[in-house]
């Protein structure tokens, strides 16, 4: 479903950097762990096609994203992948409800409101929806991230560090939800992370040595 | 979904906005007045200006004689011998010479006594009724018709002097025999009757003082001062009708360079060009029309100034939801033009408020003017405001291209790693 292979990087410095290759299936969760600055981020902007490798291919669905243009690339990137980063972002200025339909809208899906609604319930954020991001603590936005990166429907869920600043009972049920409704809506889900409380909740894991 | 984002971007830090709208709504209200009624006071006064090339009256100021002559807006400088008057008017270069003969009003509408082509030169057409032919006859302009409730067949009596509070001339109604369509031009603010009328009137008013006096139009800054009034009618016992003024027609140029001169140096009369003394009066307004101009591209400047300043401020709070945007599937495009649409909104929505502003300044502007000048300003659209609307989304574009080419060319991987 998902495959990277043989990618690299090459910094501005001129220092370049291999990767080993990746392979994810369609509801499969995979956790990608190593200290910071061993390029991990690097790793998920490639495999998200947010940057572009000096060297290899990533593939998602069929397509090598390293061929498409900047615009495509653009547009194959909201459509496809979902992404939850370690400070959650948001539009400030609109409601968390806007928020999460804004991935649908971005990628130029339908907009559907009652699958919005089931998934906040299922993520325990139901009365959150009116309220803007601002208002909401961490754990609540962590899990309104979730809403908004697998609400499209998207291929492959990318996380990065989506725990690194919850508490041990928000890690826990951010690591679950993030699973469950990734395998139940049949995307791939890579995290990359350091927080060594997610080795014993996924099995499938890749360590990256500097 | 767009427009939302874009507008609760706005509403999300009112303060800003406001103060951008604001100052925007202040320079298109102040610029569009001008336009406004700068457009309609320049058409208005050469409109009023057809036809006239010289106004001959007694001597004192020329403007006065002119605004009080062409545009009925000042008092009178005083009254001149009729045969005197025509003495001069059949002179070969002169055209056509309207005689105008006045002093009195009804309800603060001035009642002129003239000829039939007074009402030609205008371009005055009947909507009810015929034209004056007998003293007391009235042919009532249509402003007046409406505002002062007249009709065909309505009688009324005179006011004394142009005050409406002023002497009632109890005998003699004037009758109205006929009312005239709209010209857009002072025709409308008059009530028109024969000369005679107005002589009848005066002989008739001071019957009892002094039976042998022969008529003579009133021309008083007050209608007041009755003192000065008998004392100069006294002056002017056995002397010729009089009249107040003669707007005169040159059948060449040759005649504007020659008579004008010769009345003043060889008359007791004195002769104005209207056009020599409106463009005097006009470069005086101008002036300060420049200097409102001025200011109010100034502060539409500061206006630009300030949206570009509120988006560029917010660009760095706001890079993360750029990035985020990104993310999702937006392209830069859609980013740049978000952040060209902020600023477009704003000047927009400043221009619409403005303009609305400028209706309501109108509004203000009216009370005072239809007052003392009997002229309203209309609300219509001026063409030229097409151009400021232009001015406006430029202003606009121009303060929120810098934000949008910067976030144009933000680096997503760099900002969301960053985070």
């Amino acid at each position: 479903m998902v495959s990277a292979n043989q990618l690299t990087y090459q910094y501005a410095g001129g220092k370049s950097m291999a990767y080993p290759d990746i392979q994810a299936n369609s509801g499969d969760s995979l956790l990608i762990l190593g200290q910071s600055g061993c390029g991990k981020t690097t790793l998920l902007h490639m495999l998200g096609g947010l940057l572009r490798p000096a060297y290899g291919s990533v593939t998602i669905k069929d397509t090598n994203i390293a061929t498409l243009s900047d615009k495509n690339l653009d547009r194959f990137r909201g459509q496809h992948i979902g992404f939850i980063f370690q400070k959650s972002h948001f539009v400030q200025s609109l409601t968390v409800k806007d928020n999460i339909l804004l991935a649908p809208f971005l990628a130029k899906k339908v907009t559907d409101t009652k699958r919005m609604q089931s998934l906040a319930n299922s993520l325990g954020i139901d009365h959150l929806l009116n309220k803007l991001p601002s208002q909401l603590s961490q754990g609540e936005q962590q899990r309104v991230s979730i809403a908004r990166a697998i609400i499209h429907q998207p291929d492959l869920v990318l996380a990065d560090e989506p725990t690194s600043s919850l508490d041990d009972v928000n890690t826990a049920m951010v690591a679950a939800l993030l699973q469950q409704l990734c395998h139940e809506n049949g995307a791939a889900l890579i995290i990359v992370t350091h927080d060594v409380r997610l080795k014993n909740l996924i099995a499938n894991q890749i360590t990256l040595t500097p | 979904m767009m427009l939302k984002i874009i507008y609760r971007n706005l509403v999300h830090k009112p303060l800003n906005a406001l103060l951008s709208l604001a100052l925007l709504t202040l320079s298109v209200a102040i610029i569009s007045l001008l336009l406004v009624a700068g457009d309609q006071v320049s058409n208005k006064l050469d409109k009023d200006l057809e036809g006239v090339d010289m106004v001959v009256g007694a001597k004192g100021s020329p403007l006065q004689l002119v605004l009080s002559a062409v545009y009925h807006v000042d008092a009178p400088t005083g009254n001149i011998s009729k045969k005197e008057a025509e003495k001069m008017a059949r002179n070969p270069m002169v055209e056509s010479a309207i005689p105008l003969a006045y002093g009195d009003s009804y309800k603060g509408y001035r009642i002129l006594g003239t000829t039939p082509a007074y009402l030609d030169m205008y371009g005055g057409k009947l909507s009810t009724g015929k034209i004056f032919a007998a003293p007391l006859e009235v042919v009532a302009g249509s402003a007046v018709a409406k505002r002062a409730g007249l009709q065909e067949g309505s009688s009324f009596q005179s006011t004394h002097g142009e005050d409406s509070r002023g002497q009632v001339h109890e005998d003699g109604a004037y009758k109205v025999v006929g009312v005239l369509e709209p010209t857009g031009t002072v025709l409308d603010q008059l009530l028109l009757t024969p000369v005679e009328s107005v002589w009848q009137i005066h002989d008739e008013a001071h019957h009892d003082e002094d039976s042998e006096k022969p008529g003579a139009p009133v021309a008083h800054a007050d209608g007041n001062n009755h003192n000065d009034h008998d004392n100069e009618d006294t002056a002017h016992v056995a002397e010729d009708k009089q009249i107040t003024a003669m707007l005169i027609k040159f059948r060449s140029p040759m005649g504007i360079m020659m008579l004008p001169r010769m009345i003043n140096e060889q008359s007791t009369m004195q002769a104005a060009v209207p056009t020599l003394e409106i463009n005097r009066l006009v470069n005086l307004m101008g002036i300060g029309i420049s200097t409102l101009q001025g200011i109010a591209l100034a502060i539409m400047l500061i206006a630009g100034l300030s949206v570009f300043v509120s988006l560029y401020n917010r660009l760095k709070e706001r890079k993360y939801e750029h990035a985020l945007m990104r993310s999702m599937g937006t392209s830069r495009w859609v980013i740049f033009l978000l952040l060209i649409s902020e600023g477009l909104l704003l000047a927009i929505a400043g221009f619409l408020a403005g303009v609305a502003l400028c209706r309501v300044g109108i509004v203000l502007l009216n009370k005072v003017s239809a007052a003392d000048f009997h002229f309203r300003f209309s609300y219509g659209w001026v063409s030229e405001e097409w151009w400021l609307f232009g001015i406006t989304l430029l202003i606009g574009i121009f303060a929120s291209v810098i934000p949008a080419i910067k976030a144009y060319r933000l680096n997503i991987a760099k900002t969301l790693s960053d985070g």
